[in-house]
C-alpha cells in the first residue's frame, strides 16, 4: 500500500500534540501496554483527541501528520475522525457548550434553557466571539437536569460537565471556556440493602488508602488465593447478570473466555455509558472508582486476561479523571502491572476515551472504536468471547456488572444470591429521574416493584399523577401507572413486554405530552445510527418523519395508513438490523402508541 | 479434509462444504436471493440486509451472504416476514436514493411490490457538498411531509468517471473495491455516520487530488450507476444512451502482457463502457486506467 500523503502541512501545534501521543520517534516498543499489540492503527482515536483538544478540530494538516505517523490511509482516517460528535471536520470556534436536549432534561427545563441560550448566545451552531452552543444527547446527568458541558480546546484543553445549569451558566462557559465551580451534588441517595454504593460519598474516592481502609483490594488478595476456576464457579453461583443491558450470564462468559486455547485474552470494560436517562455507572466510577479497578483485575485474573482496556465516554471527565488517578495510584502499589501482589500474575490496565457516538457502546462497535477504525457493529456469531478486541478471545462487562464482583469474590456466590429473585440475583441501580420527587441513582434489591422504588424516591413531582413511566432507556419501554406492581427483575418485566435495560426509569406526569419525547427519542437514534445498515439508517429517518406527521396531524392519507407503515417499518428494524440500536430504535415508541393509543391522533 | 455440514432450506436438506454460506446453499438448490452489497470476489459486509432469511431458534432474520451453514440448521427464505423485511428495504432505498440506474434492485422491487411512495414525495436535494459538511449527532427536525433523500448534484471533477452520490445505496462494494478486497488504494471510505454516513476521499478532495489511480474498480462493483463512465453519463444526459443499439465483446487489453479480460459496450462505433467481467480468473474483475479508460480514450478521441 502506498499512502497518498495530505498536502497540507500540519501547524507544530499539531505535530506537537500527535507528539505527545506517539512519542518523538514513534518507537514500537514504548512500555505503554498497548504498544506492541496488534499494529499501531489503535492509537488514531487518542491522536484524533488530542488534535481536537489542542486546535479545536482535526484539520487536514493534522490528520496528514497522524496518517503519516500511524500509515493510515487519509481517506479512512477521516472517515473515523467524521463519526464522532466530539471531533470536527472543520474549523468550530475553540470552546463549545453542549446543552442537554434529552428525555430527562426535556421534563427538567431543557427546552427553556436552550431559547434563553438562544436568546443571549444566538442559534445553535453559530460561531460567535470564539465560542458557540450546539445541542446535546444525555450527559448522563439526569438526576440534575438541564445538564450542560463545556469544551475548550488550547495548550490547556478542558471538558467540564454540570447539572442544574442556568443560561447566565452557559453565557459564563463560552466566555471563560470553563463550567461553573459547583460542590459536587449528593451522588446517590441511600437504598435500602446497600452493596454498590456502600463507599460512594462516603470514602474519598481519591485515595488508594482511604479506599483500603475500607475493605478494598481485600477481595483481589482472597481471589489470588482461591484461584481462577473457584473466582469463576462464585460468579457463576451468583447468578450475577450482565447489568450493561443484554442480560447475559456473567459466569458463563467468564468462563468461555477462560478456556479460550487463543492467547492473548483481553479484557473490556464497557464505560460508555450513553443509553438516554442512564447515569449509575458514572456514579460508580465517580465515587468509588478503585472497586472498578479492582474488580477488573480480579476478572482478569480469573479469565487470564493480561491486558485490558476501560472504554469511558468522552462526556464523563470527572469520572474519567478519577480513574486515571486511580489507575496510577494502583500501579505505583504493586495492584496492577507486572507481578501484582507479588503472586505473579500482570495485569495492563489502559483507559481509552470515547468522542461522542452512543453505538461505540455496543460490543462489537466498542472494539472497532478502539482498533481506531469506525464504531460500526459486525453481525455475531463469532462472539466476543472467541473473536473480540484485536480478533483475540475477549472478555466484556458492564461497570455495574464487574463492580459486584469484589463482594461475590469476598462474600461467595451464594451470598449475593440470596437478595433477589431464583433468576434475578443481587442488588440493582436505578437511574431515577423526570418528573420524580428526588432524582437521583437508588440501589434495591432485585424484585423490588416499580411502585415501591418510586416511593423510595419521593413519588411523582408534585405530588402530581403519574401518565408513563420510561423504562430501560431510549432502547426501552413505556409503561404505565397500572404496571407500577411489576417486580423489577429480568422476569417480570419480559412478562409484560418491558425490560429493565441499563436501569432508567424517567417519570412522566399528567402534564407531559408525550409525542414531543418520542419525536427526541426517534430524532436520537436517527444521529446516532452507525449508518451501516438500511433497515437502521434509512428506517429511522422515516420513523422520525412519521412521528412528525403524527404530531402535526397531517397524516399520508388515515392514520390507519400510518399504522400500517409503522408497524412494517418496525418490524424490519427489529428482524433486519445488524445490531441492537436498529433493533429496540422502535421499541419505546411502539410501546408508547400502543399504550396510549391517542398517540396516534396527535393528542 | 473440509467437513460437510447438512442443514434444511425451504424443506430441502442440502449437504454444503464447512464455511459455506447460507447463501451458497440456497444457491446450491435453485433459490435466487437478492443480494445488493455481496459480490462473488469481495468480502461480505452484509450491511444491505436484502438477503436476510429465516433461521429457526434465531431472534431475527440473518444475512444469508455472511451467516456461515451450520449443521442441523433450518433455514426459511420466503416467509412473510423475510419478505416484508425484503420489501421494506428496497422501500427504504428507493424513497432516498435515485435507483433509476440500478437494474437489480428495480427488479426486486417488482418482485416484492414495494410501494416506496407510502413515504411520501422525495424531499428536495442538498446543494453541492452540503452532505459532505454535515456534522454527526445532529439534525434538523423533519415536517414529514417529505421523505429525506440523498439527492444532491454529481460529482464531475476528472475526465473519466464521475460520481453521482444522489444514486448511491452505500453498499461499500467501491471501498471494498478500492482498498483491499483489490486494489489497495483506500482512495475513497466511509465517511459521517447514519443518514449522513456517505462514500468520500479524505474531506471530501476531489479525484484529481486524493489517493485515487483510476482503476475503475469501483465503477466494475458499483450496483446502481452511481459510479459512472463520463462517457455513458453524457450520452444518458444527452438521451442518447440506447442499449437496443449496444452490442458488448469480450476482448483482451492490449496494453500489457497480463492480458486482462476487457467487456466492451459499443454504440455508434464507439467505446462507450469498459468493464471487466467478475468471473474471469485473471481479473477478477479488476483492471488498471489503461485497460478501463485507455480504449475509450482512444476511440472518443479517434472520433
Ligand atoms: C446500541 C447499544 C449500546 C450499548 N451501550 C452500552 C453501554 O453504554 N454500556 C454497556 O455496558 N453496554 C452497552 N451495550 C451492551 C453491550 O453490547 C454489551 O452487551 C455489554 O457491554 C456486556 O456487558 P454485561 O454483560 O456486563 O452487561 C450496548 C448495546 C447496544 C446494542
Ligand atoms: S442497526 Fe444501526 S447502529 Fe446497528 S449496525 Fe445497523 S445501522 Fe449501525
Ligand atoms: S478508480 Fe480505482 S483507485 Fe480510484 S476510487 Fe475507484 S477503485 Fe479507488
Ligand atoms: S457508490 Fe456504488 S458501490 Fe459505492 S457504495 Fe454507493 S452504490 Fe455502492
Ligand atoms: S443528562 Fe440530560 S437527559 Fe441525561
Ligand atoms: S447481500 Fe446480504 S446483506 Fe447485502
Amino acid at each position: 500500500m502506498d499512502l497518498h500523503p495530505i498536502s497540507t502541512p500540519p501547524t507544530p501545534e499539531e505535530v506537537a500534540a500527535v507528539n505527545a501521543v506517539l512519542g518523538v520517534d514513534c518507537a514500537p516498543d514504548e512500555p505503554s501496554g498497548l504498544r506492541d499489540a496488534e499494529a499501531r492503527r489503535h492509537l488514531l482515536l487518542p491522536v484524533l483527541h488530542a488534535l481536537q483538544a489542542r486546535v479545536g478540530w482535526v484539520s487536514p494538516g493534522g490528520l496528514g501528520e497522524a496518517c503519516r505517523r500511524l500509515l493510515v490511509p487519509p481517506a479512512e482516517a477521516y472517515g473515523v475522525a467524521s463519526f464522532y460528535s466530539l471531533f470536527a471536520t472543520s474549523p468550530r470556534p475553540q470552546t463549545v457548550v453542549h446543552v442537554c436536549e434529552d428525555v430527562a432534561c426535556a421534563l427538567g427545563g431543557a427546552e427553556a434553557l436552550c431559547a434563553a441560550a438562544e436568546a443571549r448566545l444566538g442559534p445553535a451552531g453559530t460561531p460567535r466571539d470564539g465560542a458557540m452552543w450546539v445541542r446535546s444527547p444525555c450527559l448522563g446527568l439526569c438526576e440534575r437536569a438541564p445538564a450542560a458541558m463545556v469544551t475548550k480546546a488550547g495548550e490547556t484543553p478542558l471538558t467540564a460537565s454540570w447539572g442544574n445549569a442556568t443560561v447566565d451558566e452557559l453565557v459564563a462557559a463560552a466566555r471563560a471556556g470553563a463550567g461553573p465551580e459547583r460542590a459536587e451534588a449528593a451522588p446517590a441517595i441511600p437504598g435500602v440493602s446497600l452493596r454498590l454504593l456502600r463507599r460512594v460519598g462516603v470514602v474519598d474516592p481519591g485515595s488508594l488508602g482511604a479506599y483500603r481502609a475500607a475493605g478494598g483490594y481485600e477481595a483481589l488478595r482472597r481471589a489470588m488465593e482461591m484461584g481462577p476456576n473457584a473466582v469463576i464457579r462464585e460468579v457463576t453461583e451468583s447468578k450475577l447478570m450482565g447489568r450493561g443491558g443484554a442480560a447475559f450470564p456473567t459466569g458463563r462468559k467468564w468462563q468461555a473466555v477462560a478456556s479460550q486455547p487463543v492467547r492473548p485474552h483481553w479484557l473490556v470494560c464497557n464505560a460508555d455509558e450513553s443509553e438516554p436517562g442512564t447515569f449509575k455507572d458514572r456514579v460508580l466510577m465517580e465515587g468509588d472508582p478503585f472497586r472498578l479497578v479492582e474488580a477488573m483485575t480480579i476478572a482478569a485474573f480469573a479469565a487470564a486476561c493480561e491486558r485490558g482496556i476501560l472504554y469511558v465516554r468522552g462526556e464523563y471527565p470527572l469520572a474519567t479523571a478519577r480513574l486515571k488517578h486511580a489507575i496510577s495510584q494502583a500501579e505505583a502499589h504493586g495492584f496492577l502491572g507486572a507481578d501484582i501482589l507479588g503472586r505473579g500474575f500482570s495485569f495492563h490496565l489502559e483507559l481509552r476515551q470515547g468522542a461522542g457516538a452512543y453505538i461505540c457502546g455496543e460490543e462489537t462497535a466498542l472494539f472497532a472504536s478502539i482498533e481506531g477504525f469506525r464504531g460500526e457493529p459486525r453481525s455475531k456469531p463469532p462472539f466476543p468471547v472467541e473473536v473480540g478486541l484485536f480478533g483475540k478471545p475477549t472478555l466484556i462487562n458492564n461497570v455495574e456488572t464487574l463492580c459486584n464482583v469484589p463482594d461475590i469474590v469476598l462474600n461467595g456466590g451464594a451470598a449475593f444470591a440470596k437478595v433477589g429473585t431464583a433468576q434475578s440475583t443481587g442488588t440493582r441501580l436505578f437511574c431515577l429521574s423526570g418528573h420524580v420527587s428526588r432524582p437521583g441513582i437508588y440501589e434495591v434489591a432485585s424484585g423490588t416493584t416499580l411502585r415501591a422504588l418510586i416511593e423510595l424516591a419521593g413519588g411523582v413531582a408534585n405530588g402530581r399523577a403519574l401518565r408513563a413511566i420510561l423504562l430501560g432507556g431510549a432502547a426501552g419501554t413505556f409503561v404505565g401507572p397500572d404496571d407500577l406492581d411489576v417486580p423489577l427483575t429480568f422476569e417480570d418485566t419480559r412478562r409484560i413486554g418491558a425490560t429493565l435495560g441499563s436501569g432508567v426509569v424517567v417519570l412522566f406526569d399528567d402534564t407531559a405530552s408525550l409525542l414531543p419525547h418520542l419525536q427526541r427519542i426517534a430524532g436520537f437514534f436517527r444521529d446516532e445510527s452507525c449508518g451501516q445498515c438500511v433497515p437502521c439508517r434509512v428506517g429511522t429517518v422515516r420513523q422520525e418523519e412519521l412521528l412528525a406527521r403524527i404530531s402535526n396531524r397531517r397524516p399520508h392519507g388515515d392514520v390507519s395508513r400510518e399504522q400500517a407503515l409503522f408497524a412494517d417499518l418496525s418490524q424490519c428494524m427489529k428482524d433486519a438490523s445488524i445490531c441492537g440500536l436498529g433493533q429496540t430504535a422502535s421499541s419505546a415508541i411502539e410501546s408508547a402508541m400502543k399504550r396510549f393509543p391517542d398517540l396516534w391522533e396527535g393528542a | 479434509m473440509i467437513r460437510a455440514v447438512t442443514l434444511t432450506v425451504d424443506g430441502q436438506s442440502i449437504e454444503v462444504p464447512e464455511g459455506a454460506t447460507l447463501l451458497d446453499a440456497a444457491t446450491a438448490l435453485g433459490i435466487d436471493t437478492p443480494t445488493l452489497c455481496w459480490a462473488a470476489n469481495l468480502t461480505p459486509v452484509n450491511v444491505c440486509r436484502m438477503c436476510v432469511v429465516e433461521l429457526e431458534g434465531a431472534r431475527t432474520l440473518v444475512p444469508s451472504c455472511a451467516r456461515k451453514a451450520e449443521e442441523g440448521m433450518v433455514i426459511h427464505t420466503d416467509t412473510p416476514r423475510v419478505r416484508t423485511s425484503r420489501r421494506m428495504v428496497l422501500e427504504l432505498l428507493q424513497s432516498s436514493v435515485d435507483t433509476s440506474t440500478a437494474p437489480d434492485l428495480l427488479a426486486y422491487a417488482k418482485r416484492y411490490g414495494a410501494e416506496p411512495a407510502r413515504f411520501g414525495p422525495h424531499g428536495p436535494p442538498a446543494n453541492a457538498n452540503e452532505r459532505d459538511a454535515h456534522h454527526p449527532g445532529h439534525h434538523h427536525v423533519p415536517a414529514g411531509a417529505e421523505a429525506a433523500t440523498v439527492h444532491q448534484p454529481r460529482k464531475v471533477d476528472n475526465e473519466l468517471y464521475i460520481r453521482d452520490y444522489g444514486k448511491c445505496i452505500t453498499c461499500y462494494k467501491c471501498v471494498e473495491a478500492c482498498g483491499t478486497d483489490a486494489q489497495n488504494t483506500f482512495a475513497i471510505a466511509v465517511a459521517g455516520r447514519g443518514f449522513e454516513a456517505r462514500i468520500s476521499t479524505e474531506y471530501n478532495v476531489g479525484l484529481p487530488d486524493s489517493a485515487c489511480v483510476y482503476c475503475g474498480n469501483c465503477i466494475n462493483v458499483c450496483p446502481t450507476g452511481a459510479l459512472m463512465f463520463k462517457s455513458e453519463a453524457d450520452l444518458r444526459d444527452a438521451g442518447k444512451w440506447d442499449e437496443a443499439k449496444q452490442t458488448t465483446t469480450r476482448t483482451i487489453c492490449p496494453y500489457c502482457g497480463v492480458g486482462c479480460t476487457l467487456e466492451l459496450t459499443v454504440q455508434d462505433n464507439r467505446i462507450v463502457r469498459v468493464m471487466s467481467p467478475p468471473e474471469v480468473s485473471v481479473t477478477n474483475g479488476n483492471l488498471c486506467i489503461k485497460g478501463r479508460f485507455g480504449v475509450t480514450y482512444v476511440s472518443e478521441g479517434g472520433g
